[in-house]
């Protein structure tokens, strides 16, 4: 999909408010208009040779629930991407912007042996303060506490189990990287237990920071890196797996349509990159799912994250953990958590993200539960700082179901 | 009947008739000018919006050329919020005759027409979605014109010297004296009041209609009625015009208007002015003719289209009415049919509306004995209240044309995105209520104001609502104008509402397939199952 097959899509709106009625963001702010407004609305007022004519599209999360819930298939969530990237090449990225999409750079300063130095730091209210003055990073938003190893260091002394059939490339990105190492453990675990040696190569950050913050150039070489690198496994026939749902939907479907990349390499990388759940479901399909799972007799909240629904792969995780006897997960059925990637972390919006997620946070504090489940970093950050309730991906639970 | 004496009554509330009326007032010469419609109900409203470079006429019509030239600069000048320098390309595609391009390019030197060669390379970086077969690209001053906008700019400015300006007003009858008109009968057709107007000169600026009122004067002019079919399509796949670069013929052109871009236009000769419809093949046609502009184009969404006559006057035997020259003339009656009193002005194009009017009140003006020069090439124009008033490009005090984001960014700056009446185009409650209050007696008077209902959905969203302020309006605060019904009630709500429905329904119907069709059918759930409207009942007389 091209710039002109984007903007083309606009053509399919047929003003019916579908969108603005299910958005999160319009439902709690005045300052967003709604996503038919500055999506195929405004779109029709945007020039590329003449200067930005509004402003109100920043405040669009990107969390996908319009592109999700349009009945004729308008890009909207593209078209407002876009129109920021088209903002910032205008009139430059705030200093805030650049730091918080450059997930990796960030996570790789503040992890290892240091780390929890940088999150006392980041504890200390003054400090916090401070941050929010010069960067613009508001003083309560959820940042995760770095980790004290990487997860790459941590898998280069892991022995991997003899006798591996089958092979898997596991995509960690940066969360997984820097901040929670124990995520992709998990992943290991259950694909060793599975048969499959785990193959980790080289990768960067998928870019989606950067797109949602509209940096595109910067974007897009983060994603030919990760392709460059991908592609001799995917061209052998080996899947590339990922735990984190934004990672993987970049690679997948955001960054090829936003940033116009069609070659067959982006292609392929594209079409064999899954999210690990949608992997492992697959395999249960085929009858290749080790089902041999200890009970875990609990009821647990879930929230599938708006990137896992873009994904259009159905509810993964609750068909694979509803496998695992007595485990019992009840379904948020709310829009957003409001983080939105690093939509809440900002000064001006996170009090928008709070409102947008007050439903989720609801939800999960009526279980009653003290474990609440997604499948998405921020959102589970986002989560536990909405409610006080730790968080886990699904993958973590799946792993102590194998008794691993 | 009421008599009103004035100097000159001008007859026509289309460009050119506008354009007189001003230019009359700033002389000091009374003038009156009668409308049977609204301002620009004719062809002045109907026409794809472009502000020629001239580059369509430099070799059939090298004078036209010319003037379009020289007006193109001055139109700039005194009434740039009206217009988008959009610039335009005149481009040799697989299907046109290579060697025209440089007889065009030659031409254009001769007529004075600005023009310069540009490298396809550029051409396709500019304006991805044309077609990279292209093989030459000549760039010319060609922009696009609001004229519905710059109809209202000619009347204010009119009105401001004095000039009264009476819509909705019909001539029924011209009194001739022996071999002078001295006076016109009009009638009111809202109110049926008729007014007898004691005028020293009748300009008649019908233009496809001037035959029927130089008939009224029982002299024969013949105006052949062009219809000229266009296409709108629901968004500007280009942003600059763009011209095959070959004689000018049927679907040759795309003009990038406010937030559509229009494909025109064929040109069939009609009997009356007033009775046309459009073919499916005039529609079809255009859409083939497009994809070779820009592939693809047809599958771009369609949001209506239209057909507006061409005022093209017939002074000797043409084969074909596209070989009937674009220039105007002036039709002196005491000359040419030995009746004094009256001038036709006939033929023409919207560009040079503003010279032929300087033409035909040079002529009216001495006769008069009146000495004032034309000051309508220098004086720059007032804006209407209902346009936008704020949505200049930030910080450039000079740049005052109209750009495609203005509405946009008009109402981003004033925060109104909770206030819209229609969606699609931004117009705000309160430019719906300008335009109320500036005269606008139903919905498609406040349509040509302010785009309301021109969007996607063709009205679905606003027309609900922009008779639900016409109604608070007009029942609240009966006008202080006169010509207005004091007694608007529900009833003629619901008639202007049906009436309105009626007019974008008409547009639509050539075009409902894809996604207009399913806008189609959205609005018609709208507007039938929810709201009932086909079981509303109009009182039997509606504007």
């Amino acid at each position: 999909m091209d710039h002109i097959e984007i903007t083309q899509s606009l053509d399919h709106c047929i003003k019916c408010n579908v969108c603005t009625s299910a958005c999160p963001v319009a439902a709690v702010t005045d300052k967003f208009p709604g996503p038919k407004y500055v999506g195929p609305q405004a779109q029709r007022f945007r020039h590329a040779g003449q200067p930005v004519p509004d402003e109100s599209v920043d405040y669009c999360s990107g969390c996908r629930v319009c592109n999700e819930v349009c009945p004729t298939g308008v890009k909207i969530v593209e078209l407002n991407a876009r129109a920021r990237a088209q903002i910032v090449a205008e009139r430059g990225m705030p200093l805030r912007n650049r730091i918080i999409a450059r997930a990796g750079l960030v996570g790789r300063l503040s992890s290892g042996p240091h780390a929890p130095l940088v999150n006392f730091g980041l504890a200390v209210k003054p400090l916090r303060w401070a941050i929010e003055q010069v960067l613009q990073i508001h003083h309560d938003a959820p940042l995760p506490p770095a980790s004290s190893y990487t997860f790459r260091s941590w898998f280069k002394k892991h022995t991997p189990p003899v006798g591996a059939r089958k092979q898997v490339v596991y995509y960690h990105g940066c969360s997984t990287q820097y901040y929670e190492p124990h995520v992709g453990q998990a992943a290991i675990a259950v694909l060793e237990r599975n048969g499959y040696e785990v193959i980790i190569p080289k990768q960067g950050c998928c870019g989606l920071p950067l797109l949602s913050n509209g940096d595109f150039a910067a974007a897009k070489g983060r994603h030919m890196f990760n392709v460059e690198h991908l592609l001799p496994y995917v061209r052998r026939g080996i899947p590339v797996v990922g735990t984190s749902t934004s990672c993987t939907l970049t690679l997948k479907e955001e960054a090829p349509e936003l940033l116009g990349l069609h070659s067959h390499d982006v292609r392929d990388v594209a079409a064999g990159t899954y999210d690990i759940f949608e992997f492992l479901r697959n395999l249960y399909e085929a009858g290749d799912l080790d089902t041999d799972f200890h009970p875990i007799p609990r009821e647990l909240p879930y929230h599938p994250p708006c990137q896992l629904r873009a994904h259009r792969v159905g509810l993964p995780v609750l068909d694979v953990l509803g496998l695992v006897p007595g485990l019992r997960l009840t379904e948020s059925h709310a829009a957003c958590c409001g983080i939105a990637g690093t939509y809440g972390l900002k000064r001006e919006k996170y009090q928008i993200g709070m409102d947008v997620g007050a439903k989720l946070f609801a939800f999960v504090t009526a279980a009653n539960s003290d474990l609440a489940l997604c499948d998405s970093e921020t959102c589970r950050w986002q989560i536990s700082h909405g409610t006080g309730v730790a968080t886990k991906h699904p993958i973590e639970i799946l792993a102590e179901a194998y008794g691993l | 009947m009421q008599t009103i004496p004035t100097d000159v009554l001008v007859i026509g509330g289309g460009a050119t008739g506008l354009g007189c009326v001003r230019d009359l007032a700033m002389r000091g010469i009374r003038s009156i000018l009668v409308e049977k419609g609204d301002l620009t109900n004719g062809t002045t409203g109907r026409y794809h919006g472009l502000l020629h470079s001239g580059g369509r006429y430099v070799t059939k019509d090298p004078q036209s050329a010319t003037e379009c030239a020289h007006e193109n600069v001055i139109l700039r000048r005194i009434m740039p919020h009206c217009l988008e320098d959009t610039s335009g390309f005149f481009v040799v595609t697989p299907w046109d005759d290579p060697s025209y391009g440089d007889i065009f390019a030659a031409n254009c030197r001769k007529t004075e027409v600005p023009v310069q060669e540009i490298s396809v390379a550029e051409m396709l970086r500019r304006e991805p979605a044309l077609n990279p077969q292209i093989s030459r690209v000549f760039e010319v001053p060609d922009g696009s014109a609001d004229s519905f906008l710059a109809a209202h700019t000619n009347a204010l400015a009119a009105h401001n010297y004095g000039a009264q300006i009476f819509t909705y007003h019909r001539v029924v009858e011209l009194i001739r004296t022996g071999a002078h008109v001295v006076a016109a009968v009009v009638e009111d057709l809202r109110t049926r009041e008729r007014k007898y107007i004691d005028c020293g000169f009748i300009l008649n600026a019908a233009g496809a209609w001037a035959g029927q009122i130089a008939a009224l004067a029982r002299v024969k002019v013949t105006v052949v009625p062009g219809k000229g079919t266009m296409v709108a399509m629901n968004h500007r796949m280009v942003n600059t015009v763009i011209n095959r670069c070959k004689l000018p013929a049927d679907g040759d052109i795309i003009v990038p208007i406010h937030t559509v871009a229009v494909i025109g236009t064929t040109d069939i000769h009609v009997p009356d002015p007033d009775v046309y419809g459009i073919d499916p093949e005039e529609v079809q046609l255009m859409l083939a003719e497009g994809e070779k502009l820009v592939p693809g184009f047809a599958q771009y969404r369609a949001l209506r289209a239209w057909a507006g006559v061409r005022p093209l006057y017939k002074d000797q035997d043409v084969a074909n009415d596209r070989d009937i020259s674009r220039t105007y003339k002036l039709l002196d009656h005491r000359q040419r049919d030995g009746v004094d009193g009256m001038i036709s002005i006939v033929g023409g194009k919207w560009t040079t509306y503003r010279l032929m009017a300087k033409d035909a009140v040079d002529e009216i003006a001495r006769r008069l004995g009146n000495t004032q020069p034309c000051r309508t090439a220098d004086e720059p124009m007032p804006i209407p209240n209902f346009e936008h008033r704020s949505g200049n490009y930030a910080g450039d005090g000079a740049e005052k044309l109209y750009w495609l984001g203005k509405p946009l960014a008009a109402v981003e700056q004033a925060q109104a995105y909770g206030d819209l009446i229609c969606e699609c185009e931004l117009v705000s409650r309160t430019r719906v209520q300008a335009a109320i209050n500036s005269g606008a007696s139903n919905l498609d008077d406040i349509r040509r104001d302010v785009r309301m209902g021109m969007g996607p959905c063709q009205g679905g969203w606003c027309i609900y609502r922009t008779t639900a302020l016409l109604y608070e309006q007009r029942s609240a605060q009966p006008s202080a104008d006169v010509t207005q019904d004091p007694t608007f009630n529900i009833q003629h709500a619901n008639a202007a509402l049906l009436h309105f429905l009626q007019e974008r329904w008409k547009g639509l119907t050539p075009v409902l397939w894809g996604d207009q069709l399913r806008q189609a059918r959205l609005d018609e759930l709208i507007y039938v199952s929810v709201l009932g409207a086909g079981r509303l009942t109009a009182p039997a007389e509606t504007a």
